[in-house]
């Protein structure tokens, strides 16, 4: 089966004198994984529930598969919502709650019984077909909702932050198993969610909102390596911004002059002029460190020192918190690739040299403008 | 060893239970094996014919009236309080609704019935609306029948029907209709299929703060009731004070009870095998 698309034709939205969504233009692509992300507050959820039906936008229109359903209710339109508490009806079994929408179309009883087994089948929940939500765990009662909105058989399926009540690791898990029963299904996903870790491991597209607006939208990785400005790049993963002034444009980077750092060389992501002021983010896996100054090849490197300010094990990697001269303070870590290296350490406090590619930057804003 | 402190914590209960309860209904119990007394009170005397005297003509007419008004009652308040408890308690002014419910407790009972006969009497306010109109020529008689009766108890019935419903309601999880919706329910199942099953608890505590208070009422079809319509309570009231004869009125009592007993019994049997275990709160 082949999901719908869905356009969002400049929906806004207020409550009151609010605007909670602000002139939204967005396409989904048939069979998508869409993810709106975006802090609380951001309007997500309300375009979410424009979708389904719940809330009639202000202005603009929705279609879905090029077809308008503004004026059609929550139950013409050919979409289902897992909601983020589940809303599982206390008084029904898992059977009767998988079934409602059967049911509610009159099929015949043995039809009933053989695709409600196939849905609890698909989201794994066969022994408990006959349990009451009250008796199972909020990662079965979650896939419970999965199942009952699925066997409508909707060409698009909205979930309002599905996993955000469940605690890390069994989020992980449905998280994994939304992706496999997205791969099987095949229909469209709009996915809501504040958590960009979530969105970045399962969405093949990611929509940025902040207060109202669309800031970005694009793969996770256009998103990750290119945000479209500082908004986008602090709230996805973290990031070392640096802002200073454009002081020479050669044919393939250009020097900056920062207030804080001193001067450091950028590859040319945008067009650049002398005297420009540019914001540039640098993520953290991009620094190199160490205690030893590094032979550096070529001109594109930059290269800093500073002082360890903190330090955190985690296993895996470490996490530093360099503090420089000036007190200026990048994040960086250092994988533990190898069980002993050859190098000496690094302890709180020691100098080190941080050094990055001008390629691995990311020149953000220029003069303010994206 | 675990002590039974259960026992010790429900024994003020017990009191309470005997004193005014068990005590009392039994005195009627007895009482109605009785003979009468010449000026009222009991004789102590074994006798059936308290119990023989109901199986009257006007006896069976007046308990089946008493049926289909209390039924009747029952039925109308709750069809009334259901929408009106939904739409306060969805309402952003949820606080002034509900005082506006209880606004009418401030006045005594007695004078809010006086008042529906100045409302509906045949120089009411109804009747001289419909002639000066036109409608009628002459006043209609409105008062004084079984509706009158079954307005009037509606009336005086619909807060404590509309009360545990605004409980029950409010506490209600409204994203559940808006999954029956996206399910593909119409407004209308989602109420019928989410909304009432999982409120009849709510549903049954109306029925009966409605039901008893309505079945034993005698001071409504005492005052708009005429002399046609009687209900067992007043037949209870006629016998205690006018006919003197204590062992009939407590045979009727008891005849009272055992109704609203069987009906109240009756009824829980229907809700309670609709109400599916749900075992806990989501």
């Amino acid at each position: 089966m082949i999901g719908g698309t869905v356009k969002v034709h400049n929906v806004s939205k207020n409550f009151g004198t609010t605007q909670v969504l602000k002139d939204i233009k967005l396409e989904i692509n048939a069979g998508e994984f869409f993810s709106l992300l975006g802090p609380s507050g951001c309007g997500k959820t309300t375009l979410l529930r424009i979708i389904a039906g719940f809330e009639i936008p202000t202005s603009g229109d929705i279609l879905l598969d090029n077809e308008s359903v503004i004026n059609k209710a929550p139950n013409e339109r050919h979409v289902n919502t897992i909601f983020q508490n589940y809303a599982l009806f206390p008084h029904l079994t898992v059977f009767e709650n998988v079934a409602f929408s059967l049911r509610l179309k009159k099929i015949d009883k043995n039809i009933i019984k053989s695709r409600v087994a196939e849905y609890v089948n698909l989201v794994r929940l066969q022994e408990h077909i006959n349990k009451y939500p009250a008796q199972l765990s909020g990662g079965q009662r979650q896939r419970v909702s999965i199942a009952r909105a699925l066997i409508n058989e909707p060409r698009v399926l909205l979930l309002d932050e599905p996993l955000s009540a469940l605690d890390a690791k069994l989020r992980q898990d449905l998280l994994m198993e939304l992706d496999r029963i997205h791969d099987i299904i095949g229909i469209t996903f709009i996915y809501v969610t504040h958590d960009q870790e979530e969105a970045m491991s399962v969405s093949d597209r990611i929509a940025v909102m902040q207060e109202g607006n669309l800031l970005q939208v694009g793969t996770p990785f256009e998103i990750y390596e290119s945000p479209a400005d500082m908004f986008v790049a602090d709230f996805i993963g973290a990031s070392n911004n640096i802002e200073g002034k454009v002081i020479e444009v050669t044919e393939n980077r250009a020097y900056i002059e920062t207030p804080d750092i001193g001067r450091i060389t950028v590859d040319l992501d945008k067009k650049l002029k002398a005297s420009d002021h540019i914001k540039v983010t640098l993520r953290p896996e991009k620094i190199h460190i160490s205690k030893k100054a590094p032979s550096l090849d070529s001109p594109k490197w930059n290269c800093i020192s500073g002082k360890v300010d903190q330090m955190v094990y985690t296993g895996s990697h470490t996490r530093f918190i360099i503090k420089t001269e000036h007190g200026r303070v990048f994040k960086t870590f250092k994988q533990h690739a190898q069980y002993f290296t050859d190098e000496e350490p690094i302890q709180w406090e020691d100098n080190v040299y941080m050094w990055w590619h001008a390629d691995d930057s990311f020149i953000v804003e220029v003069n303010g403008n994206r | 060893m675990i002590k039974n402190y259960g026992q010790r914590y429900t024994f003020p209960i017990m009191v309470w239970l005997t004193v005014f309860f068990v005590i009392p209904f039994s005195i009627i119990l007895v009482g109605s094996f009785l003979e009468k007394g010449l000026y009222g009170g009991f004789e102590p005397a074994f006798s059936i014919e308290a119990y023989k005297a109901l199986m009257s003509d006007t006896m069976r007419k007046v308990t089946l009236n008493t049926i289909f008004i209390s039924v009747a009652t029952t039925v109308l308040t709750v069809l009334l309080a259901l929408p009106t408890a939904y739409h306060i308690a969805r309402s952003p002014y949820k606080e002034k609704l509900l005082f506006l419910v209880i606004i009418p407790f401030w006045t005594n009972f007695l004078i809010r019935i006086f008042a529906w006969i100045a409302v509906l009497g045949n120089n009411g306010l109804v009747n001289n609306f419909f002639v000066n109109i036109g409608i009628f020529n002459s006043p209609v008689q409105l008062l004084y029948n079984k509706w009158a009766i079954i307005l009037i108890m509606i009336y005086t019935s619909l807060p404590f029907a509309i009360l545990p419903l605004y409980a029950v309601i409010e506490k209600f999880d409204f994203s559940l209709l808006e999954a029956a919706r996206d399910l593909g329910a119409t407004k209308s199942q989602s109420m019928f299929k989410i909304l009432i099953p999982l409120i009849l608890p709510g549903i049954s505590t109306a029925v009966l703060f409605t039901f008893i208070p309505a079945f034993g009422n005698f001071a409504i079809p005492d005052i708009v009731g005429g002399t046609d319509v009687r209900m067992l309570g007043n037949i209870i009231n006629e016998r205690l004070k006018t006919a003197r004869n204590w062992p009939s009125a407590a045979a009727i009592s008891m005849i009272l009870t055992t109704i609203s007993v069987v009906m109240v019994l009756l009824f829980n049997r229907i809700i309670s095998s609709k109400e599916r275990k749900i075992g806990g709160n989501i």
